[in-house]
């Protein structure tokens, strides 16, 4: 019989003070406080953290890659968001 | 003028000989957690359990290459932790018992570790300037083994009835080398005088009070303190130090005197 | 080694032609694959294959250099061995995850590797005799596996990439410490140099076997190179293994053990002796030396964790009860 699965974390890692947490990778924990630990141990051998968070990987909500062109697709032709899209003389200098 | 000149150097064979112990406490507890790569009961808990061994290694490389200098006969780390005879160790005996199961492991672990979190705190005011600088980087080490291991032993007590019918037999196999932890024979007592060392004796309340705190969240009871073993420090070991050192030993015996 | 894990591979799949040249163009125009994002079943299972086999190498081969942790000669190699193995370990967690968001879970992964039916890297079924074992592992091992490992940070799966980069960083150190093992023992005494020699004739041939039997000129139209999941043959990787090699034995004052190996001034590479893949076969199928002895360690493990688990388990699920309780009682 396979054995009951433990549950699965996901861990983030903010590697330097002003920088945002970045995902790091996945670790198994039956609990929060364990999770914590094996995120330390596992993806900050190499001085990568200054501040972990995990979360259970089932708790994430993810879009739908079939929803990708009505979620994405509309922002592409908003060009004039973008600051390439006005035009300043030379002169004017940088802006 | 030789009177003063013969302090110094009782002084500096007593110092020597309390970094020394520390380094053995630190290297055969090490030998013993490295013992377990590879075989832990999680992938997570592998590479934690190396953690903890790796940072005591680290301590007893520091703990040794101060030894070596403090004596003066131009030994190096290697040479002071690999070739000496068993009765010259001085580890505690607690550090040399075997890995047993998982809950001896944890045990073993939580008991030093809720002993040297406190004795690093106070080393780090020691006079000894090179002492108090390992304590410094030690102490913060030692806290998170504490916490690891407090963690694991709330959930081995308090988990199922067989995690706790073991973990109650981890307890009473190693609760009789714990007195050995407070002992203070006339090496520490010089140490704690010149304001070098720390007084053990003084540790006792405090991780007990820890111990305790952990154990009660764990459904688990300290045991009764029967008969303490004693006798690391005067090199009287359980017969485990000697298997230790075989394989610990082995390469440097096998080929004296080469570099590796 | 990791392209011993596409021995076997079943790439076969089922979908209609517009799913299939869809899925191409996405890998043609060089887009990562994503876990959620529609996938032929074949690319899925081929991966899965290869990702928790690449993860299984890593883990049974903590085993072989394990077993020289309690042994190493000073504190220093002593740390880094230990370090070493731990990586691997970390490796292997890293590999499994990435696996994980293909739908197959650890424990199920795990149970495939216990039963003998998912296979490992023939590699660590060879036993690791002398110290100077553990520097021609790291040497020969570890930078065949890097060989591999790097080509694999661009697969198009990108969980695997994203895991190889990581991995890639990691080990950077890994063939630089059996490296140094190697000098430390070819400046040594005679019989250490002896010893970094022997320790070469063994692990040699062995590591060339490490990129798979050759493919011929099947290699293009295979379904793994065409899915970007493998992006050179097995000999390439394997030539451009043993032109890093060659000059770095030299160094060492060592003598690859192939006395048909010369310099081609045409191809600007060495050609090499036979390789001897009936004993790589051999290997593969569980008749190598350690065969029996990794697995069945493998399993001791398993089974002495079990209750460890279990505990761990039991105290989560009382824990939130508890909790749950108490927040009734509050109300």
């Amino acid at each position: 019989m396979s054995e009951a699965a433990m549950p699965l974390w996901e861990v983030f890692i903010r590697a330097r003070n002003g920088l945002s947490h970045k995902h790091a990778g996945s670790i198994h924990a039956t609990d929060a406080e364990m999770a914590l630990h094996a995120a330390r141990d596992v993806y900050t051998r190499r001085g990568e953290g200054q501040s972990i968070w995990v979360v259970r990987s089932s708790d994430i909500v993810a879009s739908d890659p079939v929803d990708k062109d009505m979620m994405f697709e509309p922002t592409a032709s908003k060009i004039y968001r973008h600051p390439t899209f006005y035009e300043i003389p030379d002169d004017v200098g940088n802006m | 003028m030789s009177g003063t000149c013969e302090t110094i150097m009782a002084s500096n064979q007593t110092l020597f000989s309390y970094v020394l112990r520390l380094a053995d406490d630190h290297l055969i507890l090490s030998q013993r957690l490295g013992e377990w790569c590879g075989e832990a009961p999680t992938l997570e808990e592998d590479l934690a359990l190396a953690n903890i061994a790796l940072d005591l290694i680290g301590q007893a490389r520091a703990l040794y290459a101060y030894a070596g200098q403090v004596e003066g006969k131009g030994r190096n780390e290697d040479q002071l932790a690999f070739m000496r005879y068993e009765r010259d160790y001085q580890n505690l005996l607690i550090t040399e018992q075997p890995n047993g199961d998982f809950a001896h492991t944890i045990v073993r672990q939580f008991f030093i570790s809720a002993y040297m979190d406190p004795f690093w705190r106070r080393m780090e005011s020691s006079k000894d300037e090179m002492l108090a600088a390992i304590a410094a980087k030690a102490s913060k080490e030692v806290t998170y083994h504490l916490r690891h291991t407090s963690e694991w032993v709330i959930r081995l007590g308090d988990g199922t009835r067989e995690s706790h019918e073991r973990m109650v037999e981890a307890l009473d196999d190693l609760m009789m080398f714990t007195g050995e932890l407070f002992e203070m024979d006339a090496v520490a007592q010089e140490m704690l005088q010149s304001g070098v060392g720390v007084d053990a004796s003084d540790l006792k309340a405090e991780w007990q009070h820890t111990v305790q705190t952990i154990l009660q969240e764990a459904t688990l009871e300290l045991p009764k303190a029967g008969h303490m073993q004693t006798g690391g420090r005067t090199g009287r070991h359980s017969e485990h130090l000697g298997h230790i050192l075989s394989e610990l030993q082995y390469m440097q015996r096998s080929f004296p005197g080469l570099t590796w | 080694m990791y392209s011993q894990g596409l021995i076997g591979a079943d790439g076969q799949t089922h979908e209609d032609a517009a799913f299939l040249a869809a899925f191409q163009a996405r890998i043609d125009a060089e887009q990562k694959i994503e876990p959620n994002d529609p996938m032929p079943e074949g690319y899925r299972k081929t991966l899965v294959r290869q990702i928790s086999q690449h993860a299984h190498s890593e883990i049974i081969g903590m085993q072989p250099e394990g077993n020289w942790i309690s042994r190493a000669p000073s504190l220093r190699r002593k740390a880094a061995l230990l370090a070493k193995v731990q990586d691997e370990g970390g490796h292997g967690l890293y590999l499994y995850s990435a696996a994980e968001t293909l739908g197959v879970s650890r424990e199920e992964m795990t149970e495939q590797l216990l039963s003998g039916a998912a296979k490992y890297s023939s590699i660590f079924n060879y036993p690791a005799l002398t110290w100077a074992d553990i520097g021609a592992i790291g040497w020969l091992v570890d930078g065949a596996a890097i060989m591999n490992q790097i080509v694999l940070c661009r697969c198009s799966y990108g969980p695997y990439a994203r895991a190889m980069i990581r991995i890639c960083k990691e080990e950077s150190f890994h063939q630089r410490q059996g490296y140094e093992i190697m000098i430390a023992l070819c400046n040594g005494s005679k019989e250490q140099k002896e010893l970094a020699q022997d320790a070469l004739n063994r692990f040699w041939w062995p590591s060339l076997m490490m990129f798979g039997p050759p493919e011929g000129d099947s290699v293009h139209s295979n379904q793994s190179m065409i899915w970007k999941i493998k992006r050179f043959s097995n000999d390439d990787l394997r030539d451009k293994f043993i032109n890093a090699s060659v000059p770095q034995a030299e160094k060492l004052g060592l003598t690859i053990p192939d006395s048909d190996l010369k310099w081609n001034e045409a191809k600007q590479g060495y050609d090499h002796g036979e390789i001897d893949w009936d004993e790589f076969w051999r290997v593969v199928k569980g008749d190598g030396i350690c065969n029996r002895e990794r697995l069945k360690n493998r399993r001791r493990v398993d089974r002495d964790g079990a209750w460890v688990r279990e505990a761990a388990m039991a105290h989560a699920q009382k824990r939130r009860a508890r909790m749950a309780s108490a927040r009734i009682a509050a109300e």
